[in-house]
């Protein structure tokens, strides 16, 4: 009898990919509450590498007509003393009752491990940058051109030479026209030839090549190809998103930390979740400058605080390199409200007539000591002076973050989907 | 001295081949076994993983509920709470078995042994085996039910979809049919009918009909009780076959479905039915054939003795107060009984040749087995094979438990000359499925009335319905059926004891 040994393990896997990700749409919103909750205890690096969730079974539960109490039999291993006619107490260690059917009830939790992917998905699933979209939306949509395959006509400038080459080359073939070599080899027989007959005959024969080879022209207009190319409507929808941290002397090794993490968040949503979203990282004491990822997340700095001097960078970069009427602008400022006394005006002239003009959204968030000792104080000059800005009506959010457990949540708050809001402001 | 099948732990697939061969020569010579051709495919944790998650068959159609499954298992295979089986076989042919490339040589000579060759034989011999399922069909029928869904989900959305598989899964344990006497099941026919049936629709369809006035209503006496019951094949325990055929309002595509899940149901209803007997089987068979291998010098001392380390594991049966006891184990019980069966035919004791006059020092120990196998199933192959000395040795007692009693739990019976028959009987009835699952039956629609499907659930010594499962079950029910359902739990003196009534969610109204 044949046996067939077949090796399997080169197959594709991930076969059950397609019923992992039904599952998880299915029991989306229990699995979100539950990665919400996971992050809080999480730290930041570790949010990104996925992990173990737990979610109520009840949502995902599959019935069947079960049926449950009544009179039971069993027939068990083991008997060791018992004689007939024993009665065993029902309670207590009374193994015999746990031992029978299962009940499906007890397990009233669900364990899996979701991967990164799926992870940091569900994570920022609900978020959004507030309001984007603005501005020349209504105005001319701008058009780019895309590669889309071959055809058949077209302006000269865009003919595709291999393209055209490798149909007449495969037309020459199947229509069989003579080879350049062949003819030759033909000529140099009839030129070495003596015998009158035979030379007649190669003659023919050379003038029926010839004659073929009239008739198969060598490119035909039929092969050839031009590049084809589709204009694309362009995502008009570009933002921008500043990143404004504080990094003086005044703010602790926690203050930074926590500062950090909360531009770790919005850097992960940011690139995960918009695909044309620039970020330009500004730091500042009482300079302020443009850096890279790396210097802002890891490069080390101290000094004085003059929040002017980062506002004031903004406004030039804005300036220089993002045109309000086509960007859609939006700033994240940590810091821990400290301000130089003299620079109060300042800044608050800075962003009521510079700056909050061409937001779309401004957050500020206040950094505090562990422990919540900041908050117990008068607040600080800068939330002082934002707190009068948002009353009058500037588009900001603030919010205060003095332990690491509450930026998840903060994030969250500050760039949650809003829905209602979003209608309003679009007609 | 004969040649070793391999030296060590490791394996190519020469020694596959190798092994296959020498197991197929005990197998089919020293054994008699008849098996379907096999088809061996390696695979490694991954996949087996993919394997559980669609009830170990190769192919199936994609449902969240199986995405849930493969979630579940890896979570605890990678906690290491769960090892992973050894082997998958599957019952179709050519019989295909599954081996992980993790076993080392020794082991893949006992997953062939046991799955290649004792699976195979039972598949093929077993007469529910031979009654219900059709081993040559089964892949391409799961094939087109593969495509048969995702073409639904095109057609008519995924939401769609998954709403009448879930509604058909909760029902099929209920889409079975227990009784044969329909001509056996043609899997591949079934495939091709799917497709006339569709094309019988399209070409009948007349839109004519549709402005044609029906003709004037019938008087609502004029069907009496009878007349209807027998119109609807009434009682139906099938609740599935029942929905296909006369739940007003499906599309035909949701019938197709419903028919799917059934025939599916169908299909992996004998295993239910043999799991001891299976497992035993197969435990015997790799027992012998390992033992013949190593008798004849192919496999080393010391592989044999790893061979008896992980076969002494899968026969391990804990005692009742053992923490690692979950019930009895079907290899253990079913490989006791077998080899029990063979010391009687070829050894037998005064008693065994009270008990067992037919087969009682009879000498022909594959005959006997290879009759068995093909005769019986669990609740029989225990009522009749489980030998007074087994009973003894696995010590075993019979519990009642009736609420209603005071004093406790009782212990009806125990391994002596008064018990040995009531134990057995016992342990009979655990294992037959009639008696496992709930006795369902749809008992009369009221046409003249409001179209309410009616259920019966006869309730047997007071074991009655979970609640919250129950209500959930009736609600996709009575989404199929977009009328009302009511279930009504009646014990033997036709007393009722409950009545659930369900209406149908308002959005599958729109059939």
């Amino acid at each position: 009898m044949p046996i067939h040994i077949i090796d399997r393990r080169l197959n594709p896997g991930g076969k059950s990919l397609e019923n992992r990700q039904r599952f998880l749409r299915r029991a989306k919103s229990l699995v979100q509450g539950a990665v919400k909750k996971t992050s809080q205890e999480r730290d930041i690096k570790d949010v990104l590498e996925g992990g173990e969730v737990t979610i109520p079974l009840d949502g995902m539960h599959e019935p069947r007509f079960r049926r449950e109490g009544g009179t039971r039999d069993m027939v068990l291993p083991g008997n060791k003393k018992f004689i007939e006619g024993d009665y065993l107490q029902r309670s207590g260690q009374g193994s015999a009752k746990d031992s029978g059917p299962g009940e499906g009830d007890s397990e009233d939790a669900f364990r899996f491990v979701l991967s990164r992917d799926e992870f940091v998905d569900l994570f920022l699933d609900d978020l959004e940058l507030p309001d984007l979209a603005k501005r020349k939306i209504a105005q001319t949509e701008s058009e780019g051109l895309q590669r889309a395959g071959y055809t058949t006509s077209g302006s000269p400038a865009n003919i595709s030479v291999s393209r055209t080459v490798k149909l007449a080359l495969a037309r020459r073939i199947a229509l069989k026209r003579p080879r350049k070599d062949e003819m030759e080899e033909l000529e140099a027989a009839i030129a070495a030839c003596t015998d009158e007959d035979e030379r007649a005959v190669l003659l023919a024969q050379l003038e029926k090549l010839k004659a073929k080879t009239k008739r198969i022209p060598f490119i035909d207009p039929l092969d050839i190809r031009y590049r084809r190319f589709e204009t694309v409507p362009k995502p008009v929808a570009q933002a921008v998103m500043f990143c404004l941290m504080d990094v003086s002397g005044s703010m602790s090794e926690h203050m930074k930390d926590l500062a950090k993490r909360f531009y770790m968040l919005l850097y992960v949503f940011l690139k995960r979740r918009y695909k044309h979203v620039e970020i330009v990282f500004i730091r500042h004491t009482d300079r302020a400058e443009e850096v890279d990822e790396q210097t802002f997340f890891y490069g080390p700095a101290s000094g004085g605080t003059l929040v002017s001097s980062a506002l004031q960078a903004m406004h030039e970069i804005v300036r220089e390199r993002f045109n309000p009427s086509d960007w859609n602008i939006y700033a994240a400022q940590a810091s821990d409200g400290d301000n130089s006394y003299s620079d109060g005006e300042l800044t608050g002239m800075l962003l009521t007539d510079k700056i909050l003009p061409v937001c779309q959204f401004f957050a500020y968030l206040e950094v505090g000591e562990s422990g919540g000792s900041a908050f117990d104080l008068s607040d600080s000059s800068l939330w002082t002076l934002y707190d009068r800005l948002r009353n009058s009506g500037a588009p900001l959010s603030m919010r205060k973050v003095s332990e690491r457990s509450e930026i998840f949540p903060v994030f969250h708050d500050l760039f949650q989907r809003r829905e209602t809001v979003q209608e309003k402001a679009a007609p | 001295m004969t040649e070793r099948l391999f030296e060590g732990a490791d394996w190519d697939f020469h020694t596959l081949q190798r092994i296959t061969d020498a197991c197929e020569e005990v197998a089919l010579k020293d054994l008699g076994l008849d098996v379907y051709p096999n088809q061996i495919e390696v695979i490694t944790a991954e996949q087996m993983l993919d394997a559980y998650s669609s009830v170990g068959m190769p192919l199936f159609y994609k449902h969240w509920s199986f995405g849930k499954q493969f979630a579940y298992h890896e979570a605890s295979y990678r906690k290491g709470l769960m090892g992973l089986a050894y082997e998958i076989v599957i019952n179709s042919s050519p019989c295909i078995s599954y081996l992980m490339e993790e076993n080392t040589a020794t082991m893949q000579t006992l997953v062939i042994a046991h799955a290649a060759f004792g699976h195979n034989h039972f598949f093929k011999n077993n007469y529910l085996f031979k009654q219900w399922t059709d081993a040559d069909g089964i892949l391409d029928y799961l094939d087109f039910a593969k495509n048969y869904v995702m073409q639904c989900e095109e057609r008519y959305g995924r939401v769609e979809v998954e709403r009448t598989l879930d509604a058909a899964h909760a029902l099929m344990s209920h889409g079975i049919d227990r009784y044969p006497g329909k001509k056996k099941l043609d899997l591949r026919e079934e495939e091709k009918r799917a497709g006339r049936r569709r094309q019988h629709e399209e070409e009948v369809f007349n839109d004519l009909w549709r402005t044609v006035p029906k003709g004037t209503a019938k008087t609502r006496s004029a069907i009496s009780l009878e007349r209807r019951r027998k119109l609807l094949g009434l009682p139906q325990e099938n609740l599935l076959y029942f929905l296909e055929k006369s739940a007003p309002r499906l599309a035909p595509w949701q019938r197709e479905l419903l028919r799917i899940v059934r025939h599916i149901a169908q299909y992996f209803y004998p295993q239910s039915q043999t799991k001891v007997m299976n497992e035993g089987t197969a435990t015997y068979v790799h027992y012998r054939i390992m033992t013949k291998l190593h008798q004849q010098g192919r496999i080393t001392d010391g592989n044999f003795l790893e061979f008896l380390g992980s076969h002494t594991n899968v026969v391990f049966q804990p005692e009742f107060d053992d923490p690692r006891f979950s019930g009895f184990n079907p290899y253990a019980l079913g490989f006791a009984v077998m080899q029990d069966i063979e010391r009687i035919v070829t050894n037998p004791e005064d008693e065994d040749r009270e008990w067992f006059p037919d087969i009682a020092g009879k000498g022909d120990v594959m005959g006997v087995l290879r009759d068995v196998w093909a005769n019986y199933r669990d609740e029989s192959f225990i009522g009749q094979f489980l030998s007074p000395k087994l009973m003894r040795h696995f010590r075993m007692f019979h519990l009642h438990d009736d609420p209603e009693e005071r004093a406790g739990i009782r212990v009806d019976a125990i391994h002596d000359e008064r018990g040995f028959r009531r134990v057995r009987r016992e342990l009979a009835r655990q294992h037959d499925v009639g008696f496992i699952d709930a006795n369902i039956e749809v008992v009369d629609v009221d046409l003249s009335g409001d179209r309410r499907l009616i259920l019966h659930h006869h309730v047997i010594k007071g074991s009655q319905l979970n609640e919250t499962d129950t209500k959930r079950v009736l609600q996709h029910l009575a989404d199929l059926w977009t009328y009302d359902v009511s279930l009504i739990e009646v014990d033997a003196s036709d007393k009722v004891l409950r009545e659930y009534v369900v209406s149908p969610r308002p959005i599958t109204a729109a059939a």
